[in-house]
């Protein structure tokens, strides 16, 4: 269409009211991007600055206080120590946290601390009006875009949420939300804790949270074994800790200050509760180490393919031998590329990825990269099956709890209503109604989509973003249409993957003819011309009238 | 129009509808509703497209279906059995003259057709709109129109037709047609054919492909838009409010859902294997919301979303049963169709049913109007995609 035009002559109409040729001003840029600076991070930073190309470093910490308190990016379930709020502080503490980063930095590395990257834009076919590799980053007070040509995807992994009865109190958290209080903030608000799941991840989060002086009261295991490594364990029993297999929290207990004590029930094997005394413990901490999740937002959220991989801990980019993932300028490292035992145990495997994936980067930008080529990383077989551990927690802790906790805390949706598929309560819809039309009634036969079940009851659309229910409501699906988990299809990401301030994307510098066209849905006047005055043909070479017209 | 003609399971329907998003499926519910024999099928999950993405409002003053949209929509929950989140009114704010002067054309169109709008000053826009600025110049209080959840109605459409009999199938793709002289006696799909009395297709952006099957032009260009939503605030007494540029709403839940600004044109062959994308448009969005509402910047944006939309060359609907094929209805409502869907799904039933529109005159939107359409019109217009240097 375009050629032929080229050929008669005709001059081309110009679509004031499209996005073509009003790219935002984006004044930095660099060679490789790398979001997320714990040991993949920082490995493939060194090894991308050694290439000589400009290496940025972003990482979210210190993340901004009133973010922690929303449970982004982590289940921190205010468990805050005070000395969060001072900055300075917190950025000393990470530095003593990560040292290599101060040889990221004397390597020329631009790190930049407590700044988050809420979303990838590659110009594509259907989005191509911005050119290039654009990042979406914030600090506390800015958002800005940072042209990039490769970019280096490290950040690490959070936690799964199973609904209990109270655990929307303060004092119930994600282990790597305790972990990242314990060691990179030196802020974790605790002292007694009752750790919820065996598994590796857990039980070194366990060990780590002694260390910081931490006593660990009780491990919870729906299973009738401990998952994780035994010397692992053995430390804790050690210390005092006490072990109760075939057991869930039934509740907590709170005070002022939220969790006061947590109590347990036994379980069978199909995760029904055993009748019998209950155990009190007590503690002011709940540690949920049911799952580590790969933190995949940015990555999926950019479109990388992604599937559920049991050996690489659920849901991750899919990822060649250079830690490449679908598309081609972006790679994975790191536990946002697969968690499993070995890799959790040492972080060289962790560093051996993110050296792999900046060599590729490297290579990529037409630049050769020194020493011995690495060989892939790839995951040990799975001993267990993860997913069927997931479901068999929300299972035994959820399913059969007594009273009915929300799963999603944000939006106060229950595991009933999620399979119900109910109206939020604030609709104050007829029950009967709702009660006629239960999640398997909007594809019959067919697999539930996680996004169907956001839309309809709201759970998953909160200000945390879903982190702490969509496992479990997918765990949920599962369980009630009697499908695997890994036949539930993933909740969509959508940027910002980090909630942001109104003010603060308003910010964005735009070009100056951005302004223009907004008064009308795209900007065609015959569209909004009264239906008793059309024109009576259309030519395709005038759109209407020459009167501006706003749209709806 | 036979009816219940006894067909089994899978194989055809009375009314076959390719298209199940919101004027599909609404057309769906109002043929299965008086017993007609009802499928519609969809190439994904119904709804997937924009009729799940977009402002949810239903104020189209301008069309011939806006008295019928003005009568339907507060009957929906009760004709439809599931609640779609409709709220009455809107309230438009202009931030300078120009905006004022350009919004009070929803008010003249109102007036004409009966119904009231007040003019606001800035300190009754305030006293209404609580996180509105100093920075108001006037507005409007427009007592029709308002808004609804997409997403729940677009569900309250497949449950409902499913309750009067109607079927819908998913993830099920129409590739072709068998015809008999000038009559469509099946629609070929990925999952087997479909014998049927009568075709309606009502496929969005596809719709101009699958017409193009059986030798029926509906000249069409995708685009895509995007719209931003914050976490939720305090609900105001009203939230149908737009203005500056922006159509959205404070859904009831109280988040701020909102869109507009430039749209980017797209080859329909690129849309076919990707979802759509949000881009950093949604900074511009947030800048004029943030003009629109300042009392809430400090909300914040906890996703974007986008979607691909079709546009007639001239941006109305085209709602027509083409001479050239005796049993078959065309109907796209031009990038506005959530809205006006419980008319225009009304209207495309009398169309199929009695061969004309009973509550309106809809000879404004047949294809004969484009008889005399210059063929490069999306370059003419600067309807382009584009130019993306390398692949991804």
């Amino acid at each position: 269409m375009l050629a032929q035009h080229m050929k008669s002559q005709t001059p081309l109409g110009r679509d004031r009211a499209s996005v073509a040729g009003k790219q935002p001003p984006i004044d930095e840029s660099t060679d490789v991007l790398i979001v997320g600076a714990g040991p993949a991070g920082i490995s493939a930073a060194l090894t991308a600055a050694a290439g000589g190309v400009r290496v940025t470093l972003v990482d979210e910490n210190p993340v901004p206080l009133q973010t922690m308190g929303e449970d982004v990016p982590l289940h921190f379930g205010g468990r805050m120590a005070p000395t969060v709020a001072n900055r300075n502080a917190v950025l000393e503490s990470i530095l003593r946290a990560r040292p290599r980063l101060a040889d990221a930095i004397d390597a020329g590395v631009d790190v930049r601390l407590g700044t988050a990257a809420w979303g990838l834009f590659p110009q594509r076919r259907t989005a191509g009006w911005i050119d290039g590799h654009v990042a979406g980053l914030a600090d506390e007070d800015h958002a800005y875009l940072l042209r990039f040509r490769q970019v280096i995807v490290a950040a690490g992994c959070r936690d799964m949420g199973v609904a209990f009865d109270g655990w929307q109190r303060p004092g119930v958290m994600g282990a790597s939300a305790a972990y990242r209080l314990a060691t990179t903030y030196e802020a974790l608000d605790s002292r007694t804790a009752v750790l919820v799941g065996s598994g590796t991840e857990g039980l070194q989060i366990g060990n780590a949270l002694l260390d910081a002086g931490i006593r660990i009261a009780a491990i919870v295991e729906q299973g009738e074994a401990v998952t994780g490594p035994k010397e692992l364990l053995v430390r804790l029993l050690e210390s005092g800790t006490r072990l109760f297999t075939r057991h869930v929290i039934r509740e907590t207990i709170g005070d002022s200050h939220g969790v006061a004590a947590a109590r347990l029930a036994g379980v069978d094997a199909d995760g029904t509760r055993l009748s019998g005394q209950l155990q009190r413990i007590e503690c002011d901490t709940v540690v949920l180490a049911m799952a580590a999740i790969p933190a995949i937002e940015l990555i999926e959220a950019v479109g990388c393919t992604v599937s559920f991989q049991a050996a690489r801990g659920g849901h991750v980019a899919v990822v060649d031998g250079s830690q490449r993932t679908s598309l081609p300028f972006l790679y994975a490292a790191g536990d946002c590329a697969g968690i499993w035992a070995s890799k959790t145990l040492s972080d060289n495997t962790a560093r051996r990825e993110g050296r792999i994936a900046a060599v590729a980067a490297l290579r990529s930008l037409g630049v050769g990269a020194d020493g011995a080529e690495e060989a892939p990383v790839s995951p040990e077989a799975p001993e267990r099956d993860i997913a069927l551990e997931r479901l068999e927690w929300v299972r035994a802790m959820t399913l059969k709890s007594a009273g009915s906790p929300f799963l999603c805390q944000c939006e106060e949706v229950t595991a009933a209503e999620v399979l119900g598929l109910h109206p939020p309560r604030y609709l104050k819809w007829r029950p009967e109604a709702a009660e006629a039309r239960r999640l398997g009634s909007v594809e019959p036969g067919g697999t539930p989509h996680p996004d169907v079940v956001k839309r309809l009851t709201r759970a998953g659309m909160g200000p945390c973003q879903g982190r702490r229910c969509r496992e479990q409501i997918a765990a949920l699906m599962a369980l009630d249409s009697g499908r695997a988990l890994t036949d539930i299809p993933l909740a969509t990401y959508r940027p910002p993957v980090r909630p942001l301030r109104l003010a603060q994307m308003a910010a964005l510098p735009e070009a100056a003819s951005m302004g223009e066209g907004w008064e009308s849905w795209f900007g065609i006047p015959s569209q909004w011309i009264p239906f008793w005055r059309l024109p009576p043909a259309c030519s395709g070479a005038d759109s209407g009238a020459e009167e501006p017209v706003a749209g709806e | 129009m036979s009816s219940r003609c006894g067909r089994g399971e899978g194989q055809g329907a009375a009314v076959v509808i390719i298209g199940g998003g919101v004027t599909g499926l609404s057309a769906g519910w109002w043929l299965a509703r008086e017993g007609v024999d009802t499928l519609v099928l969809d190439a994904a999950a119904a709804g997937w497209g924009a009729s799940g993405r977009n402002g949810g409002g239903c104020s189209h003053h301008h069309s011939p279906l806006f008295r019928e949209e003005q009568r339907l929509w507060p009957l929906m929950d009760e004709m439809l059995g599931y609640p779609t989140e409709f709220q009455r009114n809107r309230i438009r704010i202009a931030l300078d003259e120009r905006q004022f002067d350009l919004y009070r054309r929803a008010s003249d169109n109102g007036t004409r057709q009966g119904f009231r709008s007040e003019v606001l000053d800035p300190k009754q826009v305030r006293e209404l709109v609580p996180l509105a600025g100093d920075n108001v110049f006037g507005g409007y209080f427009y007592h029709f129109g308002g808004h609804a959840n997409p997403h729940r109605t677009l569900q309250a459409y497949a449950w409902a037709l499913r309750d009067c009999g109607g079927r819908l199938l998913q993830h099920t793709r129409a590739l072709g047609f068998d015809t008999r002289g000038n009559r469509v006696v099946s629609v070929k799909t990925s999952r087997g054919t479909l014998a049927c009395d009568h075709v309606v297709i009502a496929a969005g952006p596809a719709t101009g492909e699958i017409a193009a099957l059986l030798g029926v032009t509906v000249p069409l260009m995708s685009a895509r838009a995007e719209m931003i939503v914050t976490e939720p605030l305090p609900p105001m007494t009203l939230g149908g409010v737009d203005g500056n540029g922006l159509y959205g709403r404070q859904t009831l839940r109280g988040n701020l859902a909102y869109g507009g600004g430039p749209h980017e044109w797209i080859d329909l062959a690129d849309a076919e294997h990707t979802r759509p994308y949000s881009t950093p448009l949604q900074a511009s969005i947030a800048r004029r919301l943030c003009e629109l509402l300042p009392k809430a910047a400090h909300a914040r944006v906890i996703r974007s979303w986008a979607g691909f939309i079709e546009n007639t060359p001239d941006g109305r609907p085209i709602i027509d049963r083409p001479a050239a094929v005796q049993n078959l209805t065309i109907a796209t409502l031009s990038s506005v169709g959530f809205g006006l869907s419980p008319a225009s799904g009304r209207a495309i039933r009398d169309l199929v049913v009695t061969g004309t529109c009973g509550f309106t005159d809809v000879s404004t939107l047949t294809l004969s109007r484009f008889t005399s359409l210059q063929p490069d019109w999306t370059a003419l217009q600067g309807w382009l995609p584009s130019l993306v240097r390398g692949g991804e």
